[in-house]
C-alpha cells in the first residue's frame, strides 16, 4: 500500500464521519476553513507556483456571491436575462464567466509589467469592487442582499449547515485534485517555471505571458466559486467580507500554510480561521477594548514566518508524517514523440550576414558574418570581452541586431522573440546555467519538450493527457540517458555539480528536437571525462545531421572536436577557417598571445 | 475653485508620499504598503498629546527599541565589540525611554503647538529605522514579491495597534495658522498654504540632500546599482535605515499637516497612502518629477469627483489607475526575470 494513498484516505474517511460526530459550532468552522482554502489554493497557485500574488482575491469571491445573489433574488429581471435566476447551478456558470472575464482583463493590464504591479493593481482593484458593492442601490448597499435560496442537488436542498458541508468540501477536494494533476504536467512544468526561470522557459518555448493569465485566471475562478458555495451558505451577502483585508487574509493563509505546496492551502486556512476564532474571543478581554486586534497577531505572524521559515508549514508537517514521494515512472512502450525532418548534411542552416550591434557608442559586433551548415560543428572564439556573448545573443534571439540580417532556415529572424525561434527548430544552453532547481533533473529536461506536445489546462488537470505525457517523460528519460544523466534523472536538479548542470541544458535543449543547437560553453566546469564525453555526444549528433554552433573557451576541446572555426576580437571577425589553419594564423595568435616576434 | 484649492493641497500630501514610496522602492526594493500608517500614527500621535494623554505610539517605539537593543546588542558581543554597545544603547534604548520620560512628565497639552508637533515627530519617525532594522534587514535580499508581502503584513499590524492606541474614534487638531487671505473671488486658508509650502520647502530640501550630501548621493547611488554600491563602501542596511527614516519624516509630517483639514481615524493612512501609491505607480515607482504631478493629477480628480459623484468618489481614484497600467503596458515590452 502508498503510504501517501493511505494517508489520504484516512483523511477523506474522517472528513466523511465529521458532521456526525461534532457539533454544528465545528461544522460550521469547517465550512468556513473549506471555503476560505479553496481561494487560499488558487494563491498558492498564483504566489507559491507561479511567483505572482493578488491582494484582490476577496473581491472575486464576491463577485462570485453578489453574481448569484443578485440573480437568484431578483424579482424583475428583464426578459432576456430572466432565465439566470432560476437556478443557483446556472448562476454558477455566469458568475464563472464574469470572473474569468474580469480577471483577464485585469491580467492583460497588469502582467506583462514586471512582478510588483499585479499585486498593486489587485489593491486598487479589491478597493474599488468593496466600495462599488457597497453604494449601488441595486445591490443593497451596506446592509447587502437577503433572501438568497439554497441550492438543491437533484431534489436535495442543501439548506443545513451539515449538508452544505459536503457540496463545499467536494468542491474544495476537486479543486485540490485538478490544481494537483495540472502541476503535475506540460502546462504545469511552464507554469513552475514562471518563477526564476522566465528566459529559459521562453527560449523552450513557453508562452510565458499565456501562463502567467492562466493561473491569474484559475486562481480568481476558484474565488468565485468559493463566493458561490458563501452565499447559498449564508443566505445573505453584505460587502464586509469581500474587502481589502480579506483579501489580505487569504493571502495570509496561503503563505502561512505554505505558499508552494497545495495542501499548504487547507492547513493555513485552518490555522488561520482557527486561530482568529479563539484570538476575538481572547484578546478584546486581554486588551480591554474591542476591535479586530487579531490582526497584530497575524500580521506579526506573517513577518516572522517569511523570515525564517518562508516555505510557510507545510514541509515542517509533512515530515512529521510518514508519507514517501512516489517517483515518476517511464512508460518504455509510449509511442516515440513525431520528429522534425533534419535537414541533408551541407544545407545551410543558419546564415549571419553583417550583423552590427551598437550599445550607444560601443560597436560590441562590428559587420560579423558567419555560417553554419547541417552536419557540422562551427566554433566561435576570441579573447575575453571580443563580443561572442553579443553575437550569441543576435542569433538566438534574445537582442536585436542595430543592423546586418540573421537568416535561420532562409529565413529572417532578426526581431523575432525566442519563442518562434525556438519553434523554428534552434535550441540553446546558457552561459550562467538557467534551470529549475527544485524540479527533478527529468522534470527539467521535459520543458525542453514544451513545443513538441499540445495537452493545455483542461486536459490536464482531467488527467487526459496521460497518453502524451508518457511520450514526453520517455523523451526526456531517452535525452537524459543519451547525455550520461541516467543515475540522476529523479534527483533534484539544483543538487547536481556544476558541469551536470551543463549537460543537462544540452539534454533539454536536445529535448525540444532541434536541427540547431546553440551551446554556450558548454564545456566550463567539466572534468576530463566528462568533457571526453560531451565530445563523442557531439560528434554522434553531428553525424547525425545535426548543426551546432558553439562558444567555448576551452581549446583542446575545440581544436579535437569542430569542423571549422571562427575568431573575435574587439567585436569584429579576425580569422576564420580549419582548426589546423586557425592554429597557425598570426592574427589569432597575436590577440590570443599579445605578437608573436 | 475651491475645488481646485481642496485637491492641490491633497494632491501636495500624495506628492509627498509617492515620493517616499518611489525613494523606498528605490533604494530597498520594499514596496512601502505601510507607508500610509506613519500618517496616520503622526496625526493621532499629535492630537493624543494636546487632549493631555501620553501618546500609546512611545511605548512602542520603547518596545521596538528594545527588540532592536537585544538584536544588535547580542550581535556586537558575539563580535566582541563592546565599544558599540553605547552607541546601541543610547538610540534604541536611552532615546526612547528618555523620549517616554519627556512625555509623561512634562505639561505636554500646554506646549505650544510647534513643539507638540516636534515631540510627535520624535516620536513616530525613529520608528522608521527601527522598523527596518527588525523586519526588512534580515530578508533584505529576498524577492520583491516577499518585501511586498512583508510590506503588507506590517500594515495589518500598525493599523491593528493604532485602533489599540488611538481607539476606532477620528481626531482633528487644531490649524497652526487661523489666517485666511482673499485672493479675488477666492478665500485661501491658512492652514492650505501651509500644507503647500511645507510641501514645497520638504522637496527641495530632499532634492538638496540628495544633490549635495554625502548620505544623499550614498541614497543615490545605492537606488541606481545596489551591488555596486556596496563595493563602494555604501552599506546597504545604512542606506535602508536612512531611507525608511526619510520615509517616516515625510509620512509622520504629511499627518500633521493634513490634520486639521481632514479628520484622521487609525485606518485612514492606508487610504491616503494608496493615493500615494496611484501617482507613484504613474511615475512607474521611478520617476520623481512625474510621480509628483500625478499627485497632484490625483488630488483634483479626487476633489472633483467627491463634489460631482461623492459616492463613487474612492472608486473613480482607484479605477484611474486602470488607464495608467494600460499605458505603461503598452509602452513596455520584454520578459523581465525575476530578481
Amino acid at each position: 500500500m502508498r503510504t501517501d494513498r493511505l494517508a489520504l484516505g484516512v483523511f477523506l474517511a474522517l472528513l466523511l464521519v465529521v458532521p456526525a460526530v461534532l457539533s454544528p459550532f465545528y461544522v460550521t468552522l469547517l465550512n468556513y476553513i473549506g471555503l476560505y482554502a479553496m481561494v487560499a489554493l488558487g494563491l498558492v497557485l498564483l504566489t507559491g507556483v507561479g511567483g505572482l500574488t493578488s491582494f484582490g482575491q476577496a473581491a472575486f469571491v464576491g463577485l462570485g456571491a453578489y453574481t448569484t445573489a443578485a440573480l437568484t433574488t431578483a424579482q424583475n429581471l428583464p426578459g432576456w436575462l430572466a432565465w439566470a435566476g432560476s437556478s443557483p447551478w446556472l448562476t454558477l456558470v455566469i458568475g464563472l464567466v464574469l470572473t474569468a472575464t474580469v480577471a483577464v482583463i485585469l491580467g492583460s493590464l497588469t502582467l506583462k509589467l514586471s512582478g510588483h504591479f499585479l499585486p498593486l493593481g489587485t489593491i486598487a482593484w479589491g478597493i474599488s469592487l468593496y466600495f462599488l458593492f457597497g453604494t449601488m442601490e441595486s445591490l443593497g448597499g451596506h446592509t447587502g442582499i437577503t433572501g438568497v435560496p439554497p441550492i438543491s442537488l437533484f431534489g436535495w436542498v442543501l439548506d443545513e449547515g451539515q449538508e452544505i458541508y459536503y457540496l463545499i468540501w467536494a468542491f474544495l477536494l476537486l479543486a485540490v485534485f485538478t490544481t494537483q494533476n495540472l502541476l503535475d504536467s506540460r502546462e504545469g512544468r511552464a507554469i513552475r517555471a514562471l518563477k526564476g526561470g522566465m528566459v529559459m522557459a521562453e527560449a523552450m518555448g513557453v508562452n510565458t505571458a499565456r501562463s502567467r493569465m492562466i493561473i491569474f485566471v484559475i486562481a480568481a475562478l476558484h474565488a468565485c466559486a468559493s463566493g458561490w458555495l458563501y452565499a447559498h451558505m449564508q443566505r445573505f451577502v453584505n460587502p464586509t467580507p469581500f474587502g481589502l483585508h480579506i483579501g489580505i487574509e487569504y493571502l495570509f493563509m496561503a503563505v502561512v500554510g505554505g505558499a508552494g505546496h497545495v495542501w499548504g492551502a487547507l492547513v493555513g486556512a485552518g490555522l488561520i480561521t482557527v486561530l482568529k476564532q479563539w484570538l476575538q474571543d481572547i484578546l478584546p478581554k486581554v486588551l480591554g477594548a474591542s476591535g479586530n486586534f487579531e490582526v497584530i497577531v497575524f500580521g506579526l505572524m506573517m513577518v516572522l514566518v517569511l523570515q525564517r521559515a518562508r516555505d510557510g508549514l507545510w514541509p515542517i508537517l509533512k515530515k512529521l508524517v510518514p508519507v514517501r514521494g512516489v517517483q515518476k515512472t517511464i512508460d518504455p512502450s509510449a509511442e516515440a514523440l513525431p520528429r522534425r525532418t533534419l535537414p541533408k548534411a551541407g544545407e545551410l542552416i543558419l546564415e549571419a550576414k553583417d550583423v552590427t550591434r551598437k550599445f550607444g557608442g560601443l560597436v560590441a559586433n562590428n559587420n560579423m558574418s558567419l555560417t553554419v551548415r547541417a552536419g557540422e560543428i562551427l566554433a566561435l572564439i576570441g579573447p575575453n570581452g571580443a563580443g561572442k556573448s553579443t553575437m550569441f545573443n543576435q542569433i538566438s534571439g534574445v537582442d536585436t541586431p542595430t543592423s546586418g540580417e540573421v537568416l535561420f532556415l532562409g529565413k529572417p529572424i532578426a526581431g523575432h522573440d525566442s519563442r518562434e525561434i525556438a519553434r523554428m527548430g534552434m535550441s540553446r544552453t546558457f552561459q550562467h546555467v538557467k534551470l529549475l532547481p527544485t524540479m527533478t533533473v527529468l522534470e527539467n529536461v521535459a520543458i525542453g519538450a514544451h513545443l513538441r506536445s499540445h495537452k493545455g489546462v483542461l486536459s490536464a488537470a482531467w488527467r487526459m493527457d496521460r497518453d502524451e505525457e508518457a511520450r514526453l517523460l520517455k523523451e526526456a528519460a531517452y535525452q537524459i540517458e543519451r547525455v550520461g544523466l541516467k543515475e540522476h534523472m529523479y534527483e533534484e536538479a539544483g543538487s547536481l555539480a556544476l558541469g551536470q548542470q551543463r549537460i543537462l541544458e544540452i539534454a533539454r535543449a536536445l529535448c525540444s528536437d532541434p536541427c540547431l543547437l546553440l551551446l554556450d560553453e558548454p564545456a566550463a566546469g567539466l572534468r576530463f571525462k566528462e568533457k571526453a564525453a560531451l565530445g563523442e555526444l557531439l560528434k554522434k549528433l553531428r553525424s547525425e545531421g545535426m548543426a551546432t554552433l558553439i562558444v567555448e573557451h576551452d581549446m583542446d576541446f575545440v581544436m579535437g572536436l569542430v569542423d571549422r572555426i571562427v575568431v573575435m576580437e574587439f567585436g569584429q571577425k579576425i580569422a576564420e577557417g580549419l582548426p589546423d589553419e586557425i592554429q597557425k594564423n598570426p592574427a589569432v595568435l597575436e590577440a590570443y598571445l599579445g605578437g608573436v616576434d | 475653485m475651491m475645488l481646485a484649492q481642496d485637491g492641490l493641497t491633497n494632491g501636495a500630501i500624495y506628492a509627498l508620499l509617492a515620493l517616499a514610496l518611489v525613494l523606498v522602492f528605490a533604494v530597498t526594493r520594499v514596496i512601502c504598503i505601510q507607508q500610509g500608517e506613519f500618517v496616520a500614527y503622526g496625526a493621532l500621535t499629535l492630537a493624543m498629546m494636546q487632549s493631555g494623554a501620553v501618546p500609546a505610539t512611545v511605548w512602542l517605539l520603547v518596545a521596538m527599541g528594545v527588540l532592536v537593543a537585544l538584536i544588535d546588542g547580542a550581535a556586537a558581543l558575539r563580535a566582541g565589540q563592546t565599544g558599540k554597545l553605547v552607541g546601541v544603547a543610547g538610540w534604541s534604548l536611552a532615546y526612547p525611554l528618555i523620549l517616554a520620560a519627556v512625555l509623561s512628565l512634562l505639561p505636554v497639552k500646554d506646549l505650544p503647538l510647534a513643539v507638540q508637533v516636534v515631540l510627535a515627530l520624535a516620536v513616530v519617525v525613529p520608528m522608521g529605522p527601527f522598523m527596518y532594522r527588525l523586519i526588512y534587514q534580515p530578508i533584505a535580499s529576498a524577492p520583491v514579491l516577499i518585501l511586498l508581502i512583508v510590506s503588507v503584513a506590517v500594515h495589518v499590524a500598525m493599523v491593528g495597534l493604532g485602533l489599540l492606541f488611538f481607539g476606532a474614534e477620528g481626531q482633528r487638531t487644531p490649524a497652526f495658522s487661523d489666517a485666511s487671505f482673499e485672493a479675488g473671488p477666492l478665500l485661501i486658508s491658512g492652514q492650505t498654504v501651509w500644507v503647500i509650502v511645507a510641501s514645497l520647502v520638504l522637496i527641495v530640501g530632499l532634492y538638496q540632500f540628495f544633490e549635495r550630501t554625502l548620505y544623499g548621493k550614498a541614497l543615490r547611488a545605492t537606488a541606481i546599482n545596489r551591488v555596486g554600491a556596496r563595493l563602494m563602501g555604501i552599506s546597504p542596511s545604512l542606506a535602508g535605515k536612512l531611507t525608511f527614516f526619510l520615509a517616516a519624516l515625510i509620512g509622520a509630517l504629511s499627518g500633521v499637516l493634513i490634520a486639521p483639514i481632514t479628520t484622521i481615524y487609525y485606518d485612514t493612512g492606508f487610504l491616503i497612502g494608496l493615493k500615494g501609491f496611484v501617482a507613484a505607480i504613474i511615475g512607474g515607482l521611478a520617476s520623481y518629477p512625474i510621480a509628483a504631478l500625478g499627485a497632484v493629477a490625483v488630488g483634483l480628480l479626487e476633489a472633483f469627483s467627491s463634489f460631482w459623484a461623492s459616492a463613487y468618489k474612492e472608486v473613480i481614484v482607484f479605477t484611474l489607475i486602470i488607464p495608467v497600467l494600460l499605458w505603461r503596458s503598452l509602452t513596455s515590452r520584454h520578459v523581465e526575470e525575476e530578481e
